[in-house]
């Protein structure tokens, strides 16, 4: 594997690596919290078109973790409108000898472009693109179930999961479809009708319109963000209606398995698509999400751009 | 002017022909000018020159995309010997001066006759029509009015334009795109579409315009033709309305006989072209509709852009691909290998159709008396497509590196030989 532009860039043994190592990562940044020499000398660079301090802030300290050079890159602002600026910036990179560019971008599939097209030669990682992907999102999702349920071992066969909300203009839904399945999770889709988009039907993941019918089996509740924009666009009609039907409040939180946890990957929403019961609650795990981040971040750095596998990391560190 | 003696030539029904061309025109013995030219033409089947409806020139205002000239170069390498061309230019073709500012460029450039196609409303706003009958009374003689890259999407203003252009056989050539459902849309919606997390363009946005029009033609007995057609229900749509005897014709372009969705999981914006390429059950549907006759003609939507507006993120791309000087083969990839339709029969949807149809009455037919607009093609060779020589100025080819069969080796306009493939030359120009 060269890049990580897509969860379907990963076989299910390539996943479950990511996540072994990870576990082995954060075990050890658990105990001490020094740095890993693993990537002395390796330049990588965040180049984030749209503004996302916490992921950008994720992949900055994973790879700092890991003793490489970080440049940031924040390109927000330019010309991307005119389309200009990728290919300009890629080149830029490119003189710059990054190893790794971390690609945050508000168009779908700019990631794959900066890739196919071999505007850069060092490794191209997803932090998100559109409404298309972000994997290194789904993979800490798929740490932080596999944590809690799986005692942080195997995949997710025979875990029921449901997202709930804006599956239409999310990239976490896209990449948690299917990566959870990949995995061998059973995965459910809740939301209105127009937050489904046209061909949905083909991910394989059973569909609700209602949260209520299926809380109850689900071992975990994953949340997505809903801007409010979209009401103005005609997907729902109020704020109200949509937080009564689709939020995540004390009495769904009630109804759930005793230990079923509840995901949301931020940033929230409180009032719209979850109740400050619901985000605050004891099943909560999204402040932990946040920093199992650093450590599937790490991983993914790790095996894509360290040149080892998981079986060396024990070895490694050993040494220092 | 040079007459010319084609020997060897087999005709569209494969019988061996002679053709003499004198004075710009097919003659026989009697009207026969010494001295002549000759062609040995073994091996070649000659036909009609193509003659395309739905063409983008960019001149005046984009001529970094492409100019009169060089739409022209590539028409004849084609084997087009006339364009029509949409007025989506800068300053829109919506008055007698642009139409025929370009109308005499085409003329002067002398290499393929150049017609211009008039904007429907003024700036193509949507709004207040155009003066369609100064276009139309023009030295340019425009019968084909279009709003070309947008729908006319008002029901009235789009019923007024039906109406009005029968004051001189005119014909609406719409671009069947509702506005509302299609903001920010940029490529076919369905299962490719979701994945991809690309803003769908759904074939209802299509298909309710085209829909509503043939009803509005009906409505007031007028000429309507629908540019583009993508979908298998607009397939449907027009056949049915042509068994009611409503006056409507309809385009496909090469690229949707050819190409699907599936192409935009490369995220490679050569292939985001507007309308967007469809499903392969679509596809299937236009093939037996051109087939058929239920889609008239084949119409190439050649839409050139700079490297700069395709080297880019998909959304920030432009719409379109260039496609004169492969629309011969990709039609007969599409069409004739596959089985659906003879040469002959795709000669009548690629030259003699369109011809009727747009009132080009020096174009799409072989015959004696008649005007010497004539392409030699090589059905039995292939050739390989290198965007780079390529005459068009652009090269936002969806093809690049492809092996194509059917080889255009000759054009003649107005008995001139205006593209040799062996010398890549033109003479006369
Ligand atoms: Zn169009």
């Amino acid at each position: 594997m060269r890049d990580l532009l897509s969860i379907n860039d990963l076989s299910k043994d390539d996943a479950l690596e990511i996540l072994d190592t990870a576990v082995q990562l954060a075990a050890l940044s658990d105990s001490s919290n020094r740095k890993f020499p693993t990537l002395r000398g390796r330049t990588v660079v965040n180049l984030f078109f749209e503004d996302s301090t916490r992921t950008r802030i994720s992949f900055e300290a994973a790879a700092k973790r890991l003793s490489a050079d970080v440049i940031n890159f924040s390109a927000k602002g330019s010309s991307v409108s005119k389309g200009e600026s990728l290919k300009d910036t890629a080149l830029t990179l490119q003189a710059m000898g990054a190893d790794a560019v971390i690609i945050r971008h508000g168009a779908s599939g700019a990631p794959a472009q900066l890739a196919r097209k071999r505007w850069i030669d060092g490794a191209v990682i997803n932090a998100g693109d559109g409404t298309h992907e972000h994997p290194t999102q789904a993979l800490l999702d798929a740490f932080t179930i596999r944590r809690h349920l799986m005692q942080d071992k195997g995949d997710l066969a025979g875990l029921k999961i449901a997202i709930v909300g804006d599956v239409l203009h999310s990239r976490v839904a896209r990449s948690n479809v299917l990566l959870l399945q990949k995995l061998g999770a059973k995965v459910f889709l809740v939301a209105p009708p127009t937050l489904l988009p046209v061909g949905v039907e083909h991910w394989g993941a059973q569909i609700n319109f209602s949260i209520d019918e299926v809380i109850s089996e689900c071992d975990a509740v994953m949340m997505l963000r809903v801007q409010k924009e979209r009401m103005e666009d005609l997907f729902f009609p109020s704020e109200r209606e949509y937080a009564r039907n689709f939020g995540l409040n004390a009495a769904r939180i009630a109804a759930m398995k005793g230990s079923a946890i509840v995901m949301h990957p931020g940033p929230m929403n409180r009032g719209l698509e979850i109740t400050a019961e619901g985000a605050d609650s004891k099943k909560s795990v999204i402040v932990e999400q946040v920093a199992n981040g650093v450590s599937v971040r790490m991983a993914v750095l790790y095996l894509l751009i360290g040149g080892a596998t998981s079986r060396d990391l024990t070895a490694q560190i050993g040494e220092h | 002017m040079n007459s010319w003696l084609i020997r060897n030539a087999r005709d569209l029904q494969g019988k061996n022909i002679e053709l003499m061309i004198s004075n710009g025109k097919v003659v026989d013995k009697a009207d026969f000018v010494q001295p002549y030219s000759e062609l040995d033409a073994q091996g070649l089947t000659v036909m009609p020159g193509f003659v395309d409806l739905h063409t983008h020139l960019r001149e005046p205002g984009r001529e970094d995309a492409e100019t009169v000239l060089t739409a022209s170069q590539a028409a004849v390498a084609g084997g087009y010997t006339a364009l029509s061309a949409m007025p989506n230019t800068l300053p829109v073709a919506d008055t007698a001066g642009v139409v025929e500012q370009v109308y005499r460029l085409g003329q002067s450039h002398g290499i393929c006759d150049v017609f211009p196609i008039g904007a429907v409303t003024v700036g193509q706003s949507g709004e207040q029509l155009a003066e369609l009958v100064a276009m139309n009374q023009s030295e340019a003689r425009v019968r084909i009015f279009s709003d070309d890259g947008h729908c006319v999407a008002d029901p009235l203003v789009m019923r007024r334009a039906l109406e009005y252009v029968k004051l001189f056989d005119g014909v609406i050539a719409q671009h069947a795109q509702d506005p509302r459902l299609t903001e920010n849309a940029q490529m076919n919606e369905g299962e490719v579409s979701a994945r991809l997390g690309l803003k769908g363009w759904p074939a209802v946005a299509e298909e309710a315009i085209i829909a509503r029009d043939i009803l509005l033609a009906e409505h007031v007995d007028s000429r309507l033709h629908i540019c583009h057609l993508t979908t298998a229900g607009g397939v449907e749509l027009v056949r049915q309305a042509k068994l009611r005897g409503v006056k409507v014709t309809a385009e496909v372009t090469p690229h949707h006989l050819l190409l699907t969705d599936e192409l935009a999981a490369t995220y490679d914006a050569t292939y985001k072209v507007n309308p967007p390429l469809r499903t392969e059950s679509d596809v299937q549907a236009l093939r037996r509709g051109l087939a058929d006759g239920t889609i008239d003609i084949v119409a190439t939507d050649h839409a050139p852009h700079p490297q700069e507006a395709k080297d880019c993120e998909w959304n920030a791309a432009a719409f379109g691909m260039i496609g004169l000087e492969t629309a011969f083969s990709i039609c007969y990839l599409s069409m004739v290998k596959s089985g659906l339709m003879s040469v002959a029969e795709l000669s009548l949807r690629m030259s003699s159709t369109p011809a009727k149809l747009a009132r080009y009455s020096d174009h799409g037919e072989l015959a004696v008396g008649r005007s010497a607009n004539i392409v030699l093609v090589d059905l039995d060779k292939s050739w390989k497509v290198n965007a780079e020589t390529l005459k068009s100025k652009s090269k936002n080819t969806p093809y690049n590196g492809m092996e194509l069969p059917a080889v255009v080796e000759k054009t003649f306009h107005n008995g001139v030989l205006v593209y040799d493939r062996m010398n890549q030359g033109q003479e006369g120009v």
